[in-house]
């Protein structure tokens, strides 16, 4: 920082009102950190591109060229971006925090290829190289597609179901002390065990596995989200109920006006983790049971030895986990939006 | 200084009201919050009670908003006996209790839904959060007012109900001097419009005298009714007049020996009877001289808030 200044010093006297070496130094940073900013995504899949084309690979060649056109695709869209974010602040802000981050993503990539392909630390026929992964993602695309569509039905419809009884019980246990009575025990008993413990009794019970898979991850998020849902409404604070009485309210505007909007962030704390619960019992009924869904491809890819596969849905799956995820967040953004220093997603 | 217009108010007659609350920790012995209380307030009067904490003050006032029932006696608003809680009797308490979840337009509105009123009485939202001075803010949560604001909306929400009588829990008590001293007259401009019938609690004397039609001294343990005295001074009031002053050395006096003498029967009031104050206090113990030194008793530290 100092040097950058005294450079900046000799420099400037040419003109009569030299800028102060202090700003002049900030503005080197800025312009450092701008830099940075605009090489580091070109720079990494540079990197990767020279790992893949330029060192020894002991895979097939054939699958080489996907990959390769994948990186110069990268490549092409990082560069496009540093041109066109002259013009577009917003663009400029985004890779500001964004850039990074991919950048050691693609190292990532490079990094994985240099074990897998090229130094062959990890036995081979589990431990592909990324170009091989991208090949089968996209010579499977058509199964992979299929199989995510049924896993997105079979979580939805059991998601949903789950949180639909879950409320009711929750509100209706958090709200009477009567409902508490009976109701707590059988949450107490029957909730910790882990819905996936149900599997083999489901299967006997149910006329047809997807029917069980939607009764067992609907049983999965029952028990956190009625949990939370029953905390939250018997923890509303009286003073609010006390108020609400004052102004005139009635039981059924105690519970909907006042007992569940305060009970909200409890009940959401319970929506992640039932979220989290549906997507383990989700995988493991389509591995077991269910014939098709993510879970079941993996499995399915597994039986033939086709790795590639195997991690082809494993990517897809964390794609689609997240962006569940991502989206109830958003929800919840919204719903909890007076809330005072939310953590963002 | 009564420049009545129409009275929304109402009068409210507390008789020979007693509650007891079981003692923390062993639930076969009942503390006596309040003994034997009896209070008649005219319609549209504003009154103020004052006493150490544990007097019982909020106490009476929850019984009067209907939350508790009490062990024995009865509450009258009107000729309507109190049974539960209602919209006709306001509540605010010290904390704003504003829900956080809705904006400040819908937090006014509140009572209006809880009715079933809304559609019918929509405008007048926006004349209350007119009258608070607070339309900037339609669309603001809670968690963005200040102190002050978020109790000048917990007043409209109560209002908007047209209460015929108000509780006011120390609704000024957490805010800052200023911000208290332009509540109090802001809730005097409220009160001076409608002519709601009011029961303030405080812990602040000056607040007392400045606005209350009569102050109600209470002493804990059991809790009861010290004394009532009426305040005639003409409003505005100004808070450093000597009568101002001299009501408020009486009162400070008469708390000074409420709270050092609590479970004394001997009763020792003092209470200057040429004030321009005239005692209406149900109390019939004899005044007495006053003590030597002037009251710095360490309950009072906390009772002098507002004195510029």
């Amino acid at each position: 920082m100092l040097q950058t200044g005294q450079q900046q010093v000799i420099i400037v006297p040419q003109t009569v009102n030299a800028p102060v070496p202090k700003s002049a130094a900030s503005h080197t940073v800025a312009l450092k950190a701008r830099l940075q900013t605009l090489l580091a995504v070109p720079v990494a899949t540079s990197v990767a591109l020279a790992v893949h084309l330029c060192l020894p690979n002991n895979e097939l060649p054939l699958e080489a060229h996907l990959y390769s056109q994948f990186l110069a695709a990268v490549l092409g869209a990082a560069l496009a971006a540093d041109i066109i974010h002259f013009i577009w602040p917003g663009l400029r802000r985004w890779m500001r925090h964004m850039c990074p981050i991919f950048a050691a993503a693609i190292l990532t990539l490079a990094g994985w290829e240099l074990i897998t392909g090229i130094l062959r630390w990890l036995p081979l026929p589990y431990f592909p190289a990324p170009a091989a992964v991208l090949q089968s993602m996209v010579d499977d695309r058509a199964l992979l597609f299929d199989s995510t569509w049924h896993s997105l039905l079979l979580l939805l419809s059991g998601y949903v179901l789950g949180v639909v009884i879950a409320l009711i019980t929750g509100v209706c246990i958090g709200w009477s002390t009567r409902m508490r009575y009976w109701g707590m025990p059988l949450l107490k008993v029957v909730g910790p065990i882990p819905a996936t413990a149900w599997i083999p009794l489901a299967m006997v019970v149910s006329p047809s596995t997807m029917f069980s898979a939607v009764g067992l991850i609907a049983l999965a998020v029952w028990f956190p989200v009625s949990m939370l849902t029953i905390s939250g409404i018997a923890n509303t604070r009286a003073s609010y109920l006390d108020v609400a009485r004052t102004l005139g309210a009635g039981r059924w505007y105690l519970i909907f006006r006042v007992a569940i909007p305060a009970a909200m962030p409890s009940i959401f704390v319970g929506l992640f983790m039932g979220l989290g619960t549906s997507f383990l019992t989700l995988v493991v009924a389509e591995t077991v049971g269910v014939k098709s869904g993510l879970g079941w491809y993996v499995s399915w890819a597994q039986g033939w030895a086709e790795y590639g596969k195997v991690f082809a849905a494993l990517i897809i799956m964390a794609a689609f986990f997240s962006t569940i995820m991502t989206l109830l967040f958003k929800v919840r953004d919204r719903v909890l939006g007076w809330q005072k220093g939310m953590i963002k997603w | 200084m009564v420049t009545t217009a129409s009275t929304e108010g109402s009068s409210l007659r507390i008789l020979g009201v007693s509650k007891s609350f079981p003692a923390p920790g062993n639930a076969a012995v009942h503390n006596l919050a309040l003994d034997t209380i009896t209070l008649s307030v005219a319609a549209g009067e504003l009154i103020a009670i004052i006493g150490p904490s544990g007097c019982g003050k909020s106490t009476m006032l929850r019984l009067v908003a209907g939350l508790d029932a009490p062990d024995s006696g009865e509450l009258w608003v009107g000729n309507d006996p109190i049974t539960a809680p209602s919209a006709e009797r306001g509540l605010v308490f010290q904390d704003p209790n504003l829900f956080p979840w809705l904006t400040v337009s819908r937090n006014i509105q509140a009572g209006l839904i809880a009715r079933g009123l809304l559609h019918k009485k929509r405008p007048e939202v926006n004349e209350f959060m007119r009258l608070v001075g607070l339309e900037a803010f339609a669309h603001a949560y809670p968690h963005h007012l200040s102190g002050g604001m978020a109790q000048r909306v917990a007043l409209a929400r109560a209002l908007i109900n047209h209460p015929k009588v108000l509780l006011l829990d120390e609704p000024l008590g957490a805010l800052d001097a200023f911000t208290r001293m332009r509540m109090q007259d802001e809730v005097l401009r409220l009160w001076q419009a409608r002519r709601t019938t009011m029961l303030l609690v405080t812990h602040d004397i000056d607040e007392a005298i400045y606005m209350a039609d009569r102050i109600v001294i209470m002493t804990p343990h059991p809790g009861r009714i010290e004394r009532t005295i009426s305040v005639t001074l003409d409003r505005p009031r100004q808070r450093n007049s000597p009568e101002f002053l001299r009501l408020r050395s009486d009162i400070l006096e008469q708390l000074h020996f409420a709270g050092n003498a609590k479970g004394e029967t001997n009763g020792r009031t003092s209470l200057d009877n040429n004030v321009d104050v005239d005692s209406v206090g149900k109390s019939n113990k004899p005044p007495f001289s006053p003590p030597d030194e002037p009251t710095t008793a360490p309950i009072m530290s906390g009772m002098t808030g507002t004195q510029d």
